[in-house]
């Protein structure tokens, strides 16, 4: 789960790291208000979404009067920031950061992930601050320094110090990004999350550190003992599809195809839509209905593919292992009436009792097809989505 | 023969008396020698009871004690399913599998750190199990897709696993073990772990190796085996559709960092030598060309 910036500053807050003081906003009136509070002589007007590359977007600009704070609130509430992480559509701003400006003497980049390789959390830091660390990997990989940390001793003093200097911060600053290191390692752990970064890190003239950025991730897996992390969730910033699809523990992410897919378990899920694609057809969504393929999950999940104006066809792909074919069949066919399917609907079974379950679907009166396997059922379902045109 | 598990295997079921756990210890029994290979159950607080007239046990130290189980499988619901791996860990066991869907992985990184230097060895989470068909199933898959014979089959997922034992089967293949490692980011064997205990096992002919997208453990298998394999593989990585940055449904399905894309994956799995397809529906047939030469 994600969250915005100025949420991530309040963690990184509580967790002892300096970050400037700002202030998030709803209006251009309480932005101007806020500015005015604050005092200047310059404010950062900050588009809080939760995609990267809002400068470059046009998401960030510095005012330098109370005027220049209303301009650039006018003009980035309300607009859609289009950057390489939003998609072209981009994203509709409706929060401001409002933030005093800080003297940048230097730039760095600190980044924390779950290294799945080494299964520990591993600590990123380098001297490129600003930029993004892939852009850094590819062209001046000597300069990224990475610490795999001992999750019994946690992030060591000496250990932190070594990176620390190691991208180039001077001796009178160390001590305060030590303390920053050592304090985004704990809200790491103690917050699960899967990836934090402070990029960039900057140094000021006068030999301090603030953290002018703050991205955070945290594993859902674990949002069930962090009320507080929940609580800072912006379904604005998620896709009603799959905020709906959640409700009803459905694992659905919506794609850019016109073939619905609903298929039980990730992997097979993944495996038909690259199957549908390999026959020249493009999938509207991936969608794991779980292991349990209930006539409630498949209707709900039906009426979740037939709101995608873009539909043309859905492929229902399952593999009744522990599942009997009939009963998902018999689960099928309730869902398809109770939804008044106005799309073609192939139907892929296979496992115990496919040939009854086949019957079923024959016999249920409704227009689906039947297909014998994974290959078959994509090559029909490509032929009726071109067909509906 | 087999990898891991056989006919002679004992195993503890923790989590044996919830939902889930019962369901399954009824479909594992029922499978081919289950009845004598499930032996113990573990819950504090039923110790003393029976389920299926599998007894109950007040720990996995206890359980094996009485038993003489060396494997366990969990179905610990999951906010307690790493405390139920660091006690099989504890109790020496020498193998683990644990089902159990959604453990933070935060929880999973303290566990992996505390099996530095154990014997024991896991499986998942966020797995099927194992099964050696017709000798013994430990997990969720359907039993009856599977059959006896020499195909090795390893994977990330559960039902592109079944899959691709389905195709086999349909074809006439059977299968000496199939393992589903999982599909979290932090999990204990890996498919180069599998696959080297594959490549010893005289009774395993060729191997299927199915991938998924997120992480690099598939590019460090094909390593290996390019080096070290010296039986067939057939490989298939499902998620070359998907976008990057979205969790595809398993925790661990996701491409991040420029890093965990299906074609980068398949591209290195090639380049070492295994038999790639970018069709789900052909691991099968694939295998039996092969075989054919």
């Amino acid at each position: 789960m994600k969250i915005h910036e100025y949420q991530g500053k309040e963690i990184l807050r509580d967790f002892g790291i300096p970050v400037p003081h700002g202030r998030v906003c709803f209006s251009v009136d309480e932005a101007v208000t806020v500015a005015e509070q604050m005092g200047g002589p310059v404010w950062v007007v900050k588009a809080q979404i939760h995609a990267g590359g809002r400068g470059k977007g046009g998401g960030v600009k510095v005012a330098k009067s109370l005027d220049e704070v209303r301009h650039f609130a006018q003009e980035i509430l309300g607009m859609q920031l289009v950057t390489h992480q939003t998609g072209p559509a981009g994203q509709t701003v409706r929060r401001l950061l409002i933030e005093e400006g800080a003297q940048i003497a230097r730039e760095f980049y600190l980044g924390m992930v779950v290294d799945r390789a080494a299964q520990r959390v591993a600590l990123i830091a380098s001297s490129e601050g600003g930029m993004e660390i892939e852009e850094v990997a590819k062209h001046s990989p000597e300069k990224i320094h990475t610490v795999r940390i001992d999750p019994q001793a946690g992030l060591g003093e000496a250990e932190a110090a070594s990176v620390v200097k190691a991208i180039g911060i001077p001796s009178a600053a160390v001590a305060e990004a030590v303390a920053v290191l050592q304090g985004l390692y704990r809200a790491f752990v103690e917050k699960d999350a899967m990836l934090a970064e402070i990029n960039p890190l900057v140094l000021t003239a006068e030999n301090h550190v603030i953290a002018l950025d703050a991205k955070f991730n945290f594993d859902s897996n674990a949002l069930y003992r962090h009320p507080e992390i929940v609580a800072m969730r912006d379904l604005d910033e998620e896709d009603p599809a799959e905020i709906e699809a959640s409700k009803f523990d459905l694992s659905y992410i919506s794609l850019d195809g016109d073939i619905g897919c609903l298929v039980n378990g990730a992997g097979l899920a993944m495996a038909t839509m690259d199957i549908i694609k390999l026959y020249g057809g493009s999938p509207a969504n991936f969608l794991d209905v779980g292991g349990g393929a209930t006539t409630e999950k498949v209707t709900e999940a039906f009426k979740l593919m037939l709101k995608n104006p873009q539909l043309k066809a859905i492929l229902v792909n399952i593999f009744g292992g522990i599942m009997k074919c009939d009963v998902i069949a018999e689960g099928v066919v309730a869902a398809a009436r109770q939804v008044h399917l106005t799309v073609p609907l192939v139907v892929r079974l296979e496992g115990t009792n496919v040939d009854l379950g086949k019957q079923i679907l024959a016999d249920s009166g409704l227009p689906i097809i039947s297909a014998s396997d994974m290959a078959d059922a994509a090559s029909i379902v490509v032929a009726a989505a071109k067909g509906a045109k | 023969m087999s990898i891991l598990i056989n006919k002679d295997t004992r195993v503890i079921t923790q989590g044996m008396t919830g939902k889930v756990g019962q369901f399954h210890t009824q479909q594992c029994k029922a499978y081919a020698n289950g009845a004598n290979c499930f032996v113990a159950g573990v819950n504090p607080k039923k110790a003393g009871e029976e389920f299926e007239g599998i007894p109950v046990y007040a720990s996995v130290r206890e359980a094996k004690e009485n038993t003489g189980a060396t494997v366990s499988v969990i179905y610990v619901p999951p906010a307690g399913a790493a405390a139920a791996i660091d006690e099989a860990v504890e109790a020496d066991l020498d193998l683990v599998i644990c089902i159990t869907e959604g453990i933070p992985v935060h929880d999973m990184l303290k566990v992996r750190y505390k099996m530095r230097g154990k014997k024991t060895l896991l499986i998942g989470p966020n797995c099927p199990g194992l099964i050696t068909p017709d000798e013994i199933k430990i997990g969720i898959m359907p039993g009856h897709i599977h059959k006896k014979g020499r195909i090795g089959v390893v994977s990330r997922s559960g039902t592109l696993t079944y899959e691709a034992v389905g195709q086999l089967t349909a074809l006439g293949y059977g299968q000496s073990s199939c393992v589903g490692i999982g599909g979290d980011p932090i999990n204990g064997l890996k498919h180069i772990d599998v696959m080297r205990l594959f490549n010893e096992d005289p009774d395993t002919d060729a191997v299927i190796m199915v991938g998924e997208i997120g992480g690099t453990d598939e590019e460090e298998c094909a390593r290996w085996i390019k080096a070290n394999m010296q039986k067939p593989v057939v490989g298939f990585i499902a998620g070359v559709t998907a976008p990057p940055g979205k969790r595809m449904g398993h925790a661990g399905a996701i491409i991040s960092g420029g890093q965990g894309g299906a074609d980068e994956k398949l591209a290195v799995m090639e380049e070492c030598g295994i038999h790639i397809t970018r069709n789900p529906a052909e691991m099968g047939r694939l295998m039996r060309k092969i075989l054919r030469g």
